[in-house]
């Protein structure tokens, strides 16, 4: 017992200082962005290199807002990432609790074919998803990228499947002898047990459709209905020598998810690790 | 279809179209917006599409102008060397940030935000980042290798130097890995720990004959889904490629699979030899998820689970 003290007194120290070194190297990216982001266009190039801006720069952040519409494209991204949110919560809950709670032929190999589809690479699905809404006269509208969202996603639909499961039946059987419907069952006593997990979803769909590039990318062809991702790559392709104004547009594009990010960080967490632990 | 199921009761069938009712959405999507398009592009793939004029029939002549192509190879080998390198790399490097996290330390909370945040940030963003980090000139990176003394090497720049800028960044974002891990070990019950300790097990036998096991289904999922993401990696390699060199870095240096198929699919608009090109990756993508779930019958443990 005594001999074994000193030993974990010196354990817990490298488990510190590793901790805090590794911490240290996942900020260095972000403070070097954010003090780019706040130098002035001579000082960014400067050799030996400044850390600390002499002047901080905060016009550079007007300047990268306005330079290119970046207004536009937040209300754009704003529209398709509540859209999705919305899309996702609502069909992903239904289809979750069909999975769940009713017994029909073909429910398993339904099942395994909609978590079969998670293994689809998303390249495999482009072209022909592009050729479909080419045809559909989708092309260069919000459509492509919000319809789909209406119509459930696997990776939500398992998460939610996996937390309809740990509701327990009875409540459920009680207000069937009561008469109430299935689909009333579900609105007034379902729902509302499993809020959480509709947060997560509700959370992730947004961060998802908030960071996607391909879709938009491929999508989208007039500037003005452009999404914050697809303009700060306009942005960097046209202003490539002003690091500064790239690296300040940069940080209003991460900034929403990161605050997000502090703010749910819990349901994060939850969401992702019920689609890994349990196979 | 003639057998006496039970779902000829009117209860059973009643529930039966409830279910059905419930799952529709996803059934009507699966349909209109997966298996359609795979159908499509199977057949699209031995043809000759651009868009414009109705897709022509050519057999395999898409797969055989493929195996000549130096596009086709390339983007093989540059998605390869990606995968092999970045995919065992993230996995440990997840795996060694979930022991230590797993510890009783003060500022854990902290300290699982900090290391979980970069995955959750837009990938353009990241891109963008860390094209200014990389810079060879300026960027962070290098003024730190030179600043201890060491070569500075010309990140993406230069072709050797373009696969391994993209495995660096890719060590930043292992969150998703990392916390998917910390819950795997977080499951392993502590009475297994206390029993090998009687035995006089040392600390790395406590891993190894304990942990490991019982966290490979963890691994086992994180594997699959870093095989597959590292087959699809698409957005890095169009935003960072796009800066150095016309598409995909300096001699096609960053030509990742899944951009050769966007760029012969939507910059030249071949989308018959595009989709050949994205069946082969499903095939790949495929092969290699099947060789896992082979092997995983030896190393993967499923032994307590429910």
């Amino acid at each position: 017992m005594v001999s074994g003290r000193p030993q974990r007194v010196t354990q817990k120290f490298i488990v510190y200082l590793l901790l805090i070194g590794i911490s240290i190297s996942f900020l260095v990216p972000f403070v070097w962005l954010v003090l780019s982001a706040l130098k002035s266009s001579d000082e960014i190039f400067v050799f030996p290199p400044v850390w600390l801006p002499k002047h901080f720069e905060w016009g550079n952040f007007v300047k990268a807002m306005t330079e290119v519409s970046f207004g536009r494209f937040g209300v754009n991204t704003i529209i398709i990432a509540v859209l999705n949110m919305v899309g996702n919560v609502a069909s992903c809950a239904f289809v979750a609790y069909g999975f769940a709670r009713f017994r029909f032929p073909g429910r398993k190999i339904l099942f395994g074919i909609l978590l079969a589809t998670l293994m689809i690479p998303p390249e495999v699905l482009l072209i022909p998803q592009f050729i479909l809404f080419h045809k559909l006269n989708w092309i260069n509208t919000f459509l492509p990228l919000t319809v789909p969202a209406f119509f459930g996603n696997a990776f939500f639909v398992f998460l939610l499947r996996q937390f309809f499961m740990t509701i327990p039946i009875e409540l459920e059987e009680a207000a069937r002898i009561d008469g109430a419907g299935p689909l009333r069952i579900f609105l007034q006593i379902v729902v509302p047990l499993i809020k959480p997990a509709l947060t997560a979803v509700a959370i992730f769909s947004f961060e998802g459709a908030w960071n996607s590039f391909l879709g938009p990318l491929i999508y989208l062809n007039d500037q003005s209905k452009y999404t914050l991702q697809l303009g700060l790559n306009l942005f960097q392709g046209t202003f490539h020598t002003q690091w500064n104004l790239i690296m300040a547009a940069s940080v209003v594009v991460m900034l929403p998810i990161i605050i997000i990010f502090f703010f749910a960080q819990r349901y994060f967490v939850q969401g992702i690790t019920l689609t890994g632990s349990k196979g | 279809m003639n057998k006496k199921t039970r779902t000829s009761s009117p209860m059973k069938r009643k529930e039966a179209l409830t279910g059905y009712l419930f799952i529709s959405p996803w059934l009507i999507g699966f349909i209109v917006f997966v298996f359609g398009p795979l159908a499509a592009s199977l057949y699209l793939s031995f043809t000759k599409y651009n868009l414009l004029r109705p897709p022509k029939f050519i057999g395999f002549g898409n797969y055989h102008h493929m195996i000549f192509s130096v596009d086709f190879w390339k983007s093989l080998e540059v998605t390869f060397y990606y995968a092999i390198v970045s995919v065992p790399l993230d996995l440990l490097v997840a795996l060694v940030l979930a022991i230590l996290l797993n510890q009783n330390v003060r500022l854990m909370r902290l300290f699982r935000t900090l290391f979980y945040l970069p995955a959750v940030l837009p990938p353009v963003a990241i891109a963008v980042l860390w094209n200014w980090i990389l810079n060879p000139d300026y960027g962070f990176l290098n003024r730190a290798l030179g600043f201890i003394g060491l070569p500075k090497p010309q990140w993406l720049v230069t072709p050797q130097w373009t696969v391994p800028a993209f495995i660096v960044m890719s060590i930043w974002s292992v969150g998703t890995a990392m916390v998917i891990m910390l819950a795997g070990l977080q499951d392993v019950p502590q009475t297994l720990y206390e029993a090998v300790v009687i035995d006089g097990a040392s600390t790395w036998q406590k891993f190894r004959y304990v942990t490991l096991p019982m966290i490979s289904p963890v691994l086992f999922f994180n594997l699959v889904m870093g095989i597959i993401g590292a087959f699809s990696y698409f957005t890095q390699a169009y935003v960072m490629g796009s800066s150095y060199g016309q598409g995909a870095g300096v001699n096609n240096a960053g030509l990742f699979y899944a951009l050769n198929v966007y760029i012969q699919g939507f910059s030249n608009l071949h989308m018959g030899y595009a989709s050949a090109l994205a069946w082969v990756l499903f095939f790949i993508v495929f092969v290699l998820t099947m060789l896992v779930f082979r092997s995983s019958a030896l190393w993967v443990y499923y032994g307590s689970e429910k």
